[in-house]
C-alpha cells in the first residue's frame, strides 16, 4: 500500500469516512486541489463542495462538505467538515442573537456581582441536603 | 378508624408519584445511552482538530495568532455548560460550587469576568449572583448541534481578539462514568503549549492561502469543537444524574409507600381491637 495516503473525514458530530485512497480532490479556497500520496504538508480552508477520492481500480467516493479545514501529512490527510454553514456575516448574526438573548434574560437584573452572598446561599443548600440525608438514615 | 382514609389517599398519590419517578428514570437511561453514542462519535473530531492544532502551535509560522499569546490578565471570560431542567441531583450545585471557587479567586484579584452560559440553569445562576452575562443559548436539547455554539462563542472570542478579555475558562461537568460526573475547568485561550518538546519538527505546512487565514479558521474551530464537546458530554452527564436522582426517588417513594402500609394496618388493627372491645364491654353491661 506504498502510493495510497489515508483518508479521515471527521465532522465535530460524528465521523464520516476513513480509510486509504490513491487521490484525494478536495475544494480548497484558492481552487480545487489533488493530493497524491507524500504530499508535502499543506493546510488550507475548504469552501463547500465536493471531496473526491480515488479508490482505485476507477472506483470513487464523494463526500459533500460545507466547508471546513483540509490537513495534509506526508502520509495523512484530515479533512475537518463543518456541519454548519459558515461565513464571517453568519458568525456575526449569531453572535448578536446570542448576545441579544442575554440581555433580554437580564432586564431585571439588579443586584451587582456578590460572590460572597451566592456562597452562603450554597452552603445552606448543601446543608439542607446534608440534613436530608442524615435524616433518611435514621 | 379515623386515619384509615387519608392514609390511603396519600398511599396512592405516593404511588402515583413513584410511578413519574420510574418511568423518568427509564427515560434518562435511555437517553443516556444515545447522549453517550453521541460523545464517541465526537471524539474523533475533537483529537483530529487537537493534534493539527498541536502541529501549528509548534510549527514555525510567521504570523502569531493572539490564541497562542499569553498576556496579563485584567478581565476573564468564562464559558459555563448547564443543564435546562433540574432534577438531575447535584449536578449543577456541583459545578456552580467550583465556579463561584474560581469566580472568588479572580474577584480577589481584581479581576473583572464576562460570562457566556449554555442552559437555563446557568444563566440564572449568573443572573442571581450579579455577574455579567454577555450571551446564552438555552433549550439545546439532546442532540446539541454545533451551530449552536458558534454564535455564543464569537461574542466571547471576538472580545479576546479585541483584547477585552485576556482569558477564557471553560466550566463543565466532566463524565466519568454513569455513577460519576466531575466538575471541571479547562482554560481555553491562551492555549497551553504542548509539553512535548521533543515533538518540535522543523518544517511547517504550506499555507493557502496564508497562515493568518489558515490559523484563524483552525483555533476558532478548535475552541468550538471543545466547547461542543463539552455541551455533548454535558448531556450525557445531565441524564446519568437525572437517572440516579430518579432511581433513589423511586426506592424512596417505594420506603414510604411500605412504613405508611405499615401504619394503615397498625390503625385498621387498632380500630378493630377498639371495636370489639366496646362490643364486649357493652355486652358485659347489659
Amino acid at each position: 500500500m506504498a502510493n495510497t495516503i489515508h483518508v479521515d473525514i471527521v465532522s465535530a458530530e460524528e465521523q464520516i469516512f476513513s480509510g486509504e485512497a490513491y487521490m484525494v480532490y478536495a475544494p480548497a479556497v484558492m481552487g480545487e486541489v489533488g493530493i497524491a500520496p507524500r504530499h508535502t504538508p499543506l493546510i488550507s480552508p475548504l469552501k463547500p463542495g465536493e471531496i473526491r477520492l480515488d479508490m482505485g481500480d476507477g472506483k470513487e467516493e464523494f463526500f459533500f462538505i460545507s466547508g471546513g479545514i483540509l490537513e495534509v501529512q506526508p502520509h495523512l490527510v484530515t479533512v475537518l467538515s463543518d456541519t454548519a454553514i459558515r461565513a464571517h456575516d453568519l458568525d456575526e448574526a449569531a453572535a448578536l442573537e446570542a448576545q441579544k438573548r442575554a440581555e433580554e434574560a437580564l432586564v431585571d437584573q439588579q443586584s451587582d456581582l456578590d460572590v460572597a452572598k451566592a456562597k452562603a446561599e450554597l452552603a445552606a443548600a448543601a446543608a439542607q441536603i446534608a440534613a436530608i440525608k442524615k435524616l433518611r438514615k435514621k | 378508624m379515623a386515619g384509615g382514609k387519608e392514609i390511603k389517599t396519600k398511599i396512592a398519590s405516593v404511588k402515583n408519584t413513584q410511578k413519574i419517578t420510574a418511568a423518568m428514570e427509564m427515560v434518562a437511561a435511555s437517553k443516556m445511552r444515545r447522549a453517550q453514542d453521541q460523545m464517541f462519535a465526537t471524539r474523533p473530531y475533537a483529537q483530529r482538530i487537537a493534534s493539527v492544532v498541536r502541529n501549528v502551535a509548534i510549527a514555525n509560522a510567521e504570523y502569531k495568532h493572539p490564541f497562542l499569546v499569553e498576556r496579563e490578565v485584567k478581565r476573564v471570560g468564562i464559558v459555563a455548560i448547564s443543564t435546562d431542567r433540574g432534577l438531575c441531583g447535584g449536578l449543577n450545585t456541583n459545578m456552580f460550587r467550583k465556579t463561584l471557587d474560581l469566580v472568588g479567586d479572580l474577584v480577589d484579584k481584581g479581576v473583572e469576568i464576562e460570562v457566556v452560559t449554555f442552559g437555563t440553569k446557568a444563566l440564572g445562576f449568573f443572573k442571581r449572583i450579579g455577574a455579567r452575562v454577555v450571551a446564552e443559548t438555552s433549550h439545546i436539547g439532546d442532540s446539541p448541534e454545533m451551530a449552536q455554539i458558534i454564535g455564543p462563542m464569537r461574542v466571547l472570542l471576538g472580545a479576546y481578539e479585541k483584547g477585552e478579555v485576556d482569558a477564557i475558562y471553560l466550566i463543565s461537568n466532566e463524565f466519568v462514568n454513569t455513577m460519576t460526573q466531575a466538575p471541571t475547568i479547562t482554560q481555553l485561550v491562551p492555549i497551553e503549549p504542548s509539553q512535548d518538546e521533543q515533538l518540535k519538527h522543523h518544517w511547517d505546512y504550506i499555507y493557502e492561502p496564508d497562515s493568518k487565514e489558515v490559523l484563524d479558521s483552525v483555533l476558532d474551530r478548535y475552541i468550538e469543537s471543545l466547547v461542543y464537546q463539552g455541551v455533548v458530554e454535558n448531556v450525557a452527564c445531565e441524564m446519568a444524574a437525572r437517572m440516579l436522582a430518579m432511581k433513589n426517588a423511586t426506592d424512596n417513594a417505594g420506603e414510604m409507600i411500605d412504613e405508611l402500609q405499615l401504619i394503615y394496618n397498625r390503625e385498621r388493627q387498632a380500630s378493630i381491637t377498639q371495636e370489639i372491645s366496646e362490643i364486649v364491654g357493652g355486652a358485659a353491661a347489659v
